[in-house]
């Protein structure tokens, strides 16, 4: 029996960027397609969530993807297999909603989102859907989980900002081309908030249901501080208790940019200590 | 000594509680009411007139023998007077320090008609603080493994005090906690200049020694339903639910979502929780500017406005009613003034302005004045028609909790009034699913810590009905 948060098994995808599967079985065990975690590297270290790209509810294992941005995901980034997480807890948030379509159902993960779209992919795939991926990323060498993708996906559309691999540009480039050859009824967006708000605009006019999962600054993560709140059809939410899913028409994207700005100078001075310390 | 008559009791004066002096406490966070000398304590225990029906013990949610163990003060039997808390009160060291003592047990001793009250809540401190400083805590015989295996949810003072009760009742107990540690708002909420961590944590050790097991990081109604507790899976044969409540109430007016506009819960849980007080040792960040404003004026608005003020900023709480409505507790609301906080009554914020990024810079209140009371009795307050803006670079809004939802909208079948708020059997405990009692903040909206408490007794009691079958607590859920 692994000890409790550790690292069973660890993958280095491309620099700043680590897989792991980790033992946390009150995790696992309950996990949910478009659920995350919320997880501590240290003692003193911040609570930052994470989502989820897979479990085994037995192994009681859940597989998270971490790209380093700051303080904190960097020093996970940097931890071994055999090492132990300070705590993860969860499962956090609503499932994503799926559903069976006549239609096709499309997948966009940029960044991490990837993985963190993967178990709704399988979760669509399963309802008897069809089901397109598409996978952002700067270039072909930061292209992550093709290979799965393909497995889980009827069609995967891979697009890279410099052209060194499928459609050159951005998703949103792979999705029109998409749309105008099927009729697509359900996207899930998950990635850097301009991704999800390019995709949000590109669906708007043609009422396609389209969900993102909103990245707002947390804390605890079960819905007792106001932290992660945003604005959705003029109401305020919770990102961690009512989300993270939410319908991308009606988010308020630039709120939820300015927010995620309220401790930069913090994050920077963090940031600055642990290389200090390096 | 010769016992002193009533009359040379009454003669004796109530002895102020030493106090770090403001200019120094606004620079530290450790505990502010420094407490007793012992020949203080027994001096002012000697006070008590030890009346044949104590009013007082009436005024205790938990009638603590309060003559009793007033009386074994003064004889110098601190053991015995700890014991006699101990037989009704698990969390005396807590209560001492917390409770509303002016509402409860002092508003009704006979000491107070003529004078101030016999300071109950300073001794019940100063007794538990003894018995924890000298060691002499004893651990309960806990009765004989009675096979049952019982669940309780939540670790804040609902939670630690069913798994006590339960526990004593030699049943195998587990709490489950979704936090990385107990203790629940005592230790996210309640600030530490007010409640020492060394007290929550005596407490929460003394569980694991009787044998409790504490299982962290774990949501229940996400990790696992209720449903699974109670099933086979985990074998539980009745479950205790202290979740507390949790959700913090919004002010709802334009501006609220600006960088740099906390809740109390938010606010308070970075420095109280994760330790945001000292970045970048703890690397939980913190935001705040020079001039912080407080919106309320009950316990959690004093309790954020001094932490402020603790980190250095100017303060200034607003409250839409007269200093006299303020809910805070009254010794809350009298340090806070000493502690250089400003105060605006009669305020209202309406509107938060930002600057150009995003971050709060502004607020602006209108002016009020008191109408007829309204349906909880105190004076509904009116705008005048009048407003004021006031720099402010962090706003925290103090405004009160509804229940957390996460049990509720995870188990239909718990029943919940109109505010989301659990409704239980109030003798029992009892909420609308077998098998599930529930105590604290989660089955009375935000309360106190001795209502939670004394809940988590009674409900402990007629869980052990339940599960051993007897009683009329088993025919509960026929
Ligand atoms: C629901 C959800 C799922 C996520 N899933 C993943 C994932 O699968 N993999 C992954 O690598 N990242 C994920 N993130 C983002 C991750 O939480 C942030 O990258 C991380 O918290 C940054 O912390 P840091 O200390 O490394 O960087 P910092 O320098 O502290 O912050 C960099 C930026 O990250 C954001 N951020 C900082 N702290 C938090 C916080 N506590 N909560 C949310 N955002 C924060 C802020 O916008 C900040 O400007 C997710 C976020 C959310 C809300
Ligand atoms: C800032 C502040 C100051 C206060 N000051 C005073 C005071 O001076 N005197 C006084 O008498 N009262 C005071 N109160 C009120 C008092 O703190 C509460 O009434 C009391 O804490 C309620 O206890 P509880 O056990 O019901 O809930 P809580 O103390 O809220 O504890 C609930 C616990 O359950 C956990 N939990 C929640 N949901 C789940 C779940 N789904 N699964 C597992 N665990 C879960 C939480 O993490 C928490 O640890 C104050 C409150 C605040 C916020
Ligand atoms: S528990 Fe509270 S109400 Fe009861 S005696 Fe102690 S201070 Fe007074
Ligand atoms: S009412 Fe006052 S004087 Fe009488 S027993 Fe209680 S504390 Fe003592
Ligand atoms: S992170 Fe605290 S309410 Fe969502
Ligand atoms: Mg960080």
């Amino acid at each position: 029996m692994p000890k409790l948060y550790e690292i069973v098994e660890k993958q280095d995808l491309v620099p700043g960027m680590a897989l792991f599967h980790v033992y946390a079985p009150m995790a696992a065990k309950n996990m949910k397609p478009g659920q995350f975690i919320i997880l501590r590297v240290s003692a003193n270290g911040e609570r930052i969530p994470i989502s989820i790209s897979g479990w085994d509810a037995e192994k009681g294992t859940v597989r998270i993807i971490i790209m380093a941005a700051g303080r904190t995901s960097t020093e996970a980034v940097a931890l071994k297999q055999g090492d132990c997480f300070q705590d993860v807890v969860g499962p956090l948030g609503e499932e994503t909603h799926v559903e069976k379509l006549k239609g096709t159902a499309v997948v966009i993960g940029g960044g991490y989102g990837t993985g963190a779209v993967m178990p709704p992919a399988r979760a669509m795939k399963a309802m008897g859907n069809r089901v397109v991926g598409i996978i952002g990323a700067r270039s072909k060498d930061l292209v992550l989980l093709e290979k799965e993708m393909r497995e889980v996906c009827d069609e995967v559309i891979v697009c890279t900002n410099d052209g060194s691999q499928g459609v050159k540009g951005f998703v949103t480039d792979g999705l029109a081309g998409l749309m105008e050859k099927e009729d697509v009824q359900w996207v899930l967006a998950v990635g850097p908030v301009p991704m999800m708000q390019a995709v949000g605009n590109m669906t708007k006019p043609k009422k396609v249901k389209t969900f993102v999962s909103l990245n707002a600054i947390m804390v605890d993560g079960t819905g007792m501080c106001g932290a992660c709140r945003v604005t959705v059809g003029g109401k305020t939410k919770f990102a961690c208790f009512h989300g993270p899913d939410f319908d991308a028409h009606e988010v308020n994207f630039e709120e939820l940019m300015l927010r995620q700005k309220m401790f930069v100078t913090q994050e920077k001075i963090a940031m600055e200590k642990l290389q200090e310390v390096k | 000594m010769a016992e002193l008559t009533p009359k040379e009791r009454m003669a004796i004066e109530r002895h102020p509680m030493p106090e770090q002096r403001p200019e120094d406490r606004v620079k530290n966070f450790d505990e502010v009411p420094l407490g007793f000398a012992q020949e203080v304590a027994m001096r002012e225990a000697a006070r008590c007139l030890d009346c044949k029906s104590p009013q007082c013990v009436e005024g205790c949610p938990v009638s603590i023998d309060i003559p009793g163990f007033l009386k074994l003060i003064e004889k110098g039997d601190f053991k015995g007077s700890v014991k006699k808390i101990r037989e009704t009160n698990f969390l005396p060291a807590i209560c001492g320090r917390v409770c509303p003592q002016d509402q409860q047990c002092e508003l009704v001793c006979i000491v107070g008609k003529r004078g101030k009250p016999v300071a109950i809540g300073s001794l019940e401190r100063w007794i538990s603080d003894y018995e924890r400083e000298n060691k002499i805590r004893e651990i309960p015989e806990v009765a004989a493994a009675t096979g049952k295996k019982i669940a309780v949810v939540g670790s804040g003072p609902a939670g630690m005090t069913a798994a006590y009760e339960i526990r004593k009742r030699g049943h195998d107990v587990t709490v489950f906690e979704a936090f990385h540690r107990g203790g629940g708002v005592l230790v996210y909420g309640i600030p530490r200049f007010r409640l020492p961590l060394s007290v929550i944590d005596e407490d929460l050790n003394f569980l694991e020694k009787m044998g409790v097991k504490f299982i962290y990081n774990t949501i229940v109604g996400k990790s696992m339903s209720l449903d699974d507790l109670l099933g086979s899976e985990w074998g539980f044969d009745a479950v205790f639910v202290g979740t507390g409540a949790g959700l913090p109430k919004m002010t709802g007016v334009p501006g609220e979502n600006l960088n740099g506009v906390y809740s109390a819960n938010e606010y308070l849980t970075r420095v109280y929780l994760m330790g945001a007080g000292n970045f970048p040792d703890n690397v939980t960040p913190l935001y705040q500017g020079k001039k912080v404003g407080i919106i309320g004026a009950g316990n959690t608005a004093m309790d954020a406005a001094r932490t402020a003020k603790r980190l250095g900023a100017d303060v200034t709480l607003y409250y839409r009613r007269s200093e006299e409505e303020a809910p805070a507790r009254t010794e809350e609301l009298h340090h806070a003034k000493e502690e250089f906080i400003n105060f605006k009554f009669l305020s209202n914020p309406v509107e938060f302005i930002g600057d150009d990024n995003f971050f709060i810079k502004q607020i602006k209140c209108d002016v009020m004045k008191l109408g007829e009371p309204d349906d909880s009795g105190r004076r509904k307050p009116e705008a005048t028609g009048e407003s004021f803006i006031d720099d402010c670079d962090t706003a925290i809004m103090a405004l009160g909790c509804d229940v957390n939802p996460i049990i509720p909208t995870s188990t239909p079948e718990i029943e919940v009034n109109k505010w989301g708020v659990v409704v239980a059997d109030p003798e029992t405990g009892a909420t609308s699913k077998k098998a599930v009692f529930a105590g604290g903040d989660l089955i009375t909206g935000g309360s106190t810590v001795i209502n939670a408490m004394g809940q988590a007794k009674r409900a402990a009691a007629a869980l052990h009905d339940f599960v051993m079958e007897q009683g009329n607590a088993f025919g509960y859920w026929k």
